[in-house]
């Protein structure tokens, strides 16, 4: 096996379309794994960390932009703020030394269904940076996910950043999981609330064969909040209740080990409406941020 | 017996450690190592020139081989050896309780796992790569997954036909083995055989497959011998009854088998069936190489036996004012391929299956099967963990019926000393199960939930999850307890052998301590150097490498190490004491009545310091080897399950405060209160790390340990879908430990290990039950049960 240390950006790339086949490795955590279990053996391995660019985050035309290498203990430390939903996610994520080692580049690039920051990501309406010697291109993180463990990275490509506005309104995530640390998510699932948009942004995770949004609910939601978003009145409990169904029924969950598929569109079903009532209570509030 | 020309690196070095006799909270001799992570588990043995042992495993649960060609593997570079059953020289089937283990598989494999072959190659990773090309022609036959099925008793109402009907029904499903597949079948038939009550509860539970879940995967590391024999370091439970089992594989005889404790990570009774032993052993005198077998933690779940799954039936009769009349009980648990300790579990299952609680009229059949599931066998708790789910649901089920408090009812039937227990052996010492609830009941409440802007995430169900803010959160109380026998029961010959040497070493006196008894992780070691500190009066005890130099000390388990090789070490020393004294007075020249040793030195109350010990010794050595046993047990009456069957109980009771969100499944487990009589604290803080340990794995399994198997396949073999509590799982504790000392027992002591892991689990169910008002007859509760999903 070929381990390869590119010093900089422009070396990682090109190492990348040389080897196509090549595995990047930044925290390890998904990747070692998987090695370990003698379930990935591959010819050659990028090692990501030394490439200085991908462990900053900066902002950049009005938005986060986060590079690949940004450990989650920096995401909640540095960026509890400007991300909270993405930090909310974070904090779920496995154990201190996961979130020291684990990146949201990482979780994109396995782009399990499971992945703790996706539902967050796309509640936020991220786009993922890549790049590869031929160039780069942004691409909406619903469109990213494309089957399960597929993104629509091509085979020569290396996600370089998630650019993430920051939020005009509050933003929550929940996830479901049979203890109470270190865990993957038997369901997930993320809100933001976009006021400057009059728009709502959602995330479910662990329900499909990718993570995805729940446009229905969405749609639902924003009209509900028509005239709410000035008034800061309170939400009909029926309004959250009717949410809650629009987002388990956007789920298309399977029995698995972790949870029975009745199980998933249930707790689904009881995040969307806890967390909207979570959120709607911060912005009636008038606290955008406030999680 | 020679000792080995060459030793690896990680072999076990002798143990020193910071002082404290009996009654003190003595330092581990191994803990700073461990701490600082430079403690040398079984896994890092190492040698320059070994080779790497692994296994290849049947994918199947229940298949006949036609065949087997290694050749493909052979010709990999950098493989050494592929063996298969043709190469076992000995015996070819071994087991713990009856020999129907194949070492490697014969004609026929029974459980998804079993070994088929082995390979040794230079690298771990070559090796893994030959096996994999190992071409084994499989037919592949239907496995039988369900304990009643293959008893043939698929319906509880045939379960109370007669035993001839039982036997006949039994002859109609497959035979995994020659003899049928009931490997045992426990009855218990006292007082009256068809009592009536006022009121009558009855209920079915079930108990998933819990895992010992060690961190320290089965390793070890086998050395050639000049002599022709081999020199095995592994992380094991029980070194000689390894031995008897390798030997007998090997067709080779004792002196030439040598086994040496490599440090162990965590056991639990997952070690007392070999795993690698004789496999690692089969490789290093075939290749005359050293040979080390390591599993990843995968292999792991495949490598060594889980605790039987049980399905239960309990019906419970007592009088309107809350006296039990009787119990009837009949209890499967799934053995799985291989017998393993089944036979004993059932009889644990079988006599303890009552809890502790005074019946007049008991009727119980306890069954161990042969399945196509993993093998299961020993795990702490020992078939008292599965009844303990059954007996105190029905204890609480009969409360509710009576309008009674559940505590009262309990108390009201709590055995106590002189009671009877189902097996009609009277408890001959202390046995304080009321005062052990009612000290519970006294114990402070922890607060109340918080709810609103005060929540922390992490007390809620859910933890940082963020699943709620108090929506949906209701609170629950339940109260469990355990009696548990304490070591080997049913005439089992139980004994331990301790040799302990005294001699002065550069001025000072200094006592070695050498056992067979396996330290697993529960520090036995720092027992034994307070036995030894105390007896003897010295200061520095050294601890041997525990090996087959010396004679057994039987097994890590049945919470025996204490007592048995506790009261071993404890003999030794009073052997060796006896003659330094008596040397001391022949020295003095006269008779001092009250000679003692103290300090390193010879003392007397009435005239101080006789003698040093280094006037008393010079340089002689003095060394006692002594075998010692508790008090004999007898078998129980096959008929009528009666008889003098254990040596001691143990008694621990648990109040389980739960919160549980109502609404999405989730539990947090706010506090565990535990009481246990311990006879005497030997180390008392070793004793709260037993209650807190035993009570996180009682804890698991209640909420959330299950090895899943489907059609005889297991589905989580990791640690990431086989959850064990964590830090936000396992809350603080309040204990009260009470010393009420066994006459019969060194020092007065009790065995300590399994009674909080028994009623743990129970208490946390019956806590969710009240928080959410469901029956929930199943271990672990899951969120579908809670939620009806």
């Amino acid at each position: 096996m070929d381990f390869l240390q590119p010093a900089t950006w422009a070396e990682a790339l090109e190492a990348k379309a040389a080897a196509r086949e090549a595995v990047p490795i930044a925290g390890g955590t998904d990747v070692m794994v998987a090695v370990n279990f003698g379930r990935l053996r591959p010819t050659t391995l990028i090692d990501l960390t030394r490439v200085p660019e991908l462990q900053e985050w900066g902002l950049d035309d009005g938005a986060v932009r986060l590079g690949a290498g940004v450990p989650y203990a920096r995401v909640i430390t540095e960026l509890g703020g400007r991300l909270p939903g993405l930090a909310m996610a974070a904090r779920t994520i496995g154990s201190p030394q996961i979130r020291n080692r684990g990146t949201v580049g990482g979780n994109l690039a396995t782009a399990s269904p499971a992945g703790d920051a996706h539902p967050a990501l796309l509640a936020a309406g991220a786009e993922v940076e890549v790049a590869s010697v031929r160039g780069t291109r942004r691409i909406p993180v619903s469109e990213f996910y494309r089957g399960v463990k597929r993104s629509a990275l091509a085979d020569d490509e290396l996600i370089a950043a998630v650019r993430i506005r920051p939020p005009a309104g509050p933003q929550q995530y929940s996830k479901i999981g049979t203890r109470n640390a270190m865990v993957i998510a038997v369901a997930a699932f993320g809100l933001a609330l976009h006021p400057d948009r009059r728009a709502v942004g959602t995330g479910i995770g662990s329900a499909a064969p990718t993570p995805r949004r729940a446009p229905e609910a969405e749609e639902f939601l924003a009209g509900e909040l028509d005239g709410l978003w000035e008034s800061r009145g309170e939400l009909p409990a029926a309004t959250a209740g009717r949410f809650g169904e629009l987002v388990a029924a956007a789920a298309a969950p399977i029995d698995d080990v972790r949870g029975t598929a009745a199980y998933r569109v249930h707790a689904l079903s009881v995040m969307a409406r806890r967390t909207l009532t979570w959120a709607w209570a911060d912005y009636r509030k008038g606290d955008p941020t406030c999680a | 017996m020679s000792t080995p020309t060459r030793a690896p690196s990680g072999a076990p070095a002798h143990l020193t450690g910071a002082g404290g006799g009996i009654g003190a909270d003595a330092q581990r001799p191994d803990g700073v190592l461990k701490v600082r992570g430079e403690f040398a588990y079984g896994s890092d043995l190492w040698m320059d020139d070994m080779l790497w042992g692994v296994t290849l495993r049947s994918p199947h649960p229940y298949a006949r081989i036609r065949s087997i060609d290694v050749g493909p593997a052979l010709a990999v570079p950098g493989v050494h050896a592929v063996l298969t059953s043709d190469d076992v020289p000995g015996e070819k089937v071994y087991g713990l309780e009856l020999a129907d283990q194949p070492v490697l598989a014969l004609d026929v494999v029974r459980y998804q796992g079993e070994p088929v072959a082995l390979v040794a190659a230079d690298h771990p990773d070559t090796a893994r790569r030959a096996a994999a090309r190992v071409v084994v022609d499989y037919e592949v036959w239907e496995p039988v997954t369900d304990a009643r099925t293959a008893l043939g008793h698929p319906t509880w109402n045939q379960v109370h036909e007669t035993p001839a009907e039982v036997t006949e029904l039994s002859r109609e499903s497959a035979h995994l083995h020659p003899q049928g597949n009931l490997v045992r079948h426990l009855k218990i038939r006292r007082g009256d055989p068809e009592p009536t009550a006022d009121v009558v509860v009855i209920g079915e539970y079930e108990v998933g497959m819990q895992d010992q879940a060690f961190l320290g995967p089965e390793s070890g590391l086998a050395v050639p011998a000049e002599d022709g024999g081999v020199d095995l370091y592994v992380a094991t439970q029980w070194l000689h009854v390894d031995q008897r089992q390798i030997c007998a594989a090997l067709g080779m005889p004792e002196d030439k088998v040598r086994l040496t404790l490599a440090g162990v990570g965590g056991a639990f009774g997952g070690r007392e069936d070999l795993s690698m032993h004789v496999h690692a052993c089969l490789l290093a005198l075939h290749t005359g190489r050293p040979v080390k077998m390591s599993y990843n933690r995968e292999e792991s779940f495949f490598g060594h036996v889980h605790r039987h799954p049980a399905t239960m039936r309990y019906e419970h009769g007592a009088t309107r004012d809350g006296d039990l009349v009787y119990v009837r009980a009949t209890i499967y648990l799934d053995g799985g391929a291989y017998a393993s300790s089944t036979p004993a579990v059932v009889g644990n299952a079988g006599t303890m299956g009552l809890g502790p609680y005074v019946v007049p009229n008991v009727h119980v059949d306890c069954y161990g099967a042969y399945t196509n599931n993993p093998p299961c066998g020993a795990m702490r708790g020992f078939g008292s963990v599965q009844t303990a789910f059954a007996y105190e649901s029905q204890m609480d089920a009969l409360a509710a019926e009576l309008g009674m408090d559940p505590v009262e009812l309990r108390c009201r039937n709590a055995m106590e000393e002189g009671s009877v227990t189902p097996n009609g052996q009277v408890v001959d010492s202390a046995a304080p199960v009321v005062e052990l609830l009612r000290r519970l009941e006294a114990m402070p409440m922890p607060p109340a939930p918080a709810t609103g802007a005060d929540v922390d995430l992490r007390d809620m169900p859910g933890g940082v999850s963020n699943t709620t803010h108090g929506e949906g959160v209701r609170r629950g109380v339940g109260y469990a307890v355990a009696y548990k026998n304490v070591a080997f029961s049913e005439g089992f010959d139980d004994h331990s052998t301790a040799r302990v040497r005294l001699e002065v070493v550069g001025g000072e006196a200094v006592a070695t301590v050498h056992t067979a008894a396996a330290e697993v992780g529960q520090g036995l070691v720092t027992v034994e150097q307070q036995i030894a500190r105390t007896e003897l009066g010295v200061e520095r005890v050294v601890v041997a490498p525990k090996d087959t130099a010396v004679g057994s000390a039987g097994s890590t388990s049945a919470s025996r190490q204490t007592y048995v090789t506790g009261g071993a070490v404890k003999a030794a020393c009073e052997a060796v004491r006896e003659r330094v004294l008596s040397r001391a007075r022949d020295l003095v020249g006269r008779a001092v009545p009250d000679l003692r040793l103290d300090g390193g030195k010879v003392v007397s109350d009435g005239e101080g310091v006789a003698l040093t010990l280094a006037e008393v010794l010079a340089d002689d050595v003095v060394e006692e080897t002594l075998e010692w046993r508790h008090r004999r047990t007898e078998p129980i009456d096959p008929e009528t399950g009666q008889g003098f069957a254990h040596v001691q109980y143990a008694f621990s009771a648990h109040r389980a405060v739960v919160d549980v969100d109502t609404e999405l499944g989730l539990v947090k487990v706010v506090e565990m209160a535990c009481t246990q009589d311990v006879g005497k604290a030997i180390n008392p803080q070793a004793v709260i790390g037993q209650i807190q340990g035993g009570t996180a794995q009682g804890l698991g399994l209640a909420v959330m340990e299950e090895i899943l198997v489907r059609d005889g396949r297991v589905q989580n073999p990791s640690f990431t879908d086989y959850l064990i509590p964590t830090v936000l799982d396992m809350p603080p504790m309040r204990i009260e430990v009470l010393e009420y000392a066994d006459p019969h027992a060194p020092y007065g002591l009790r065995g300590v290990g399994e009674a909080p892991n028994i009623s743990s689990g129970p208490a946390v169910l019956a806590a969710i039950r009240q928080a959410t008002g469901l029956p929930l007859t199943r271990v672990p509760v899951r969120p579908e049960h809670l939620t009806g999903t």
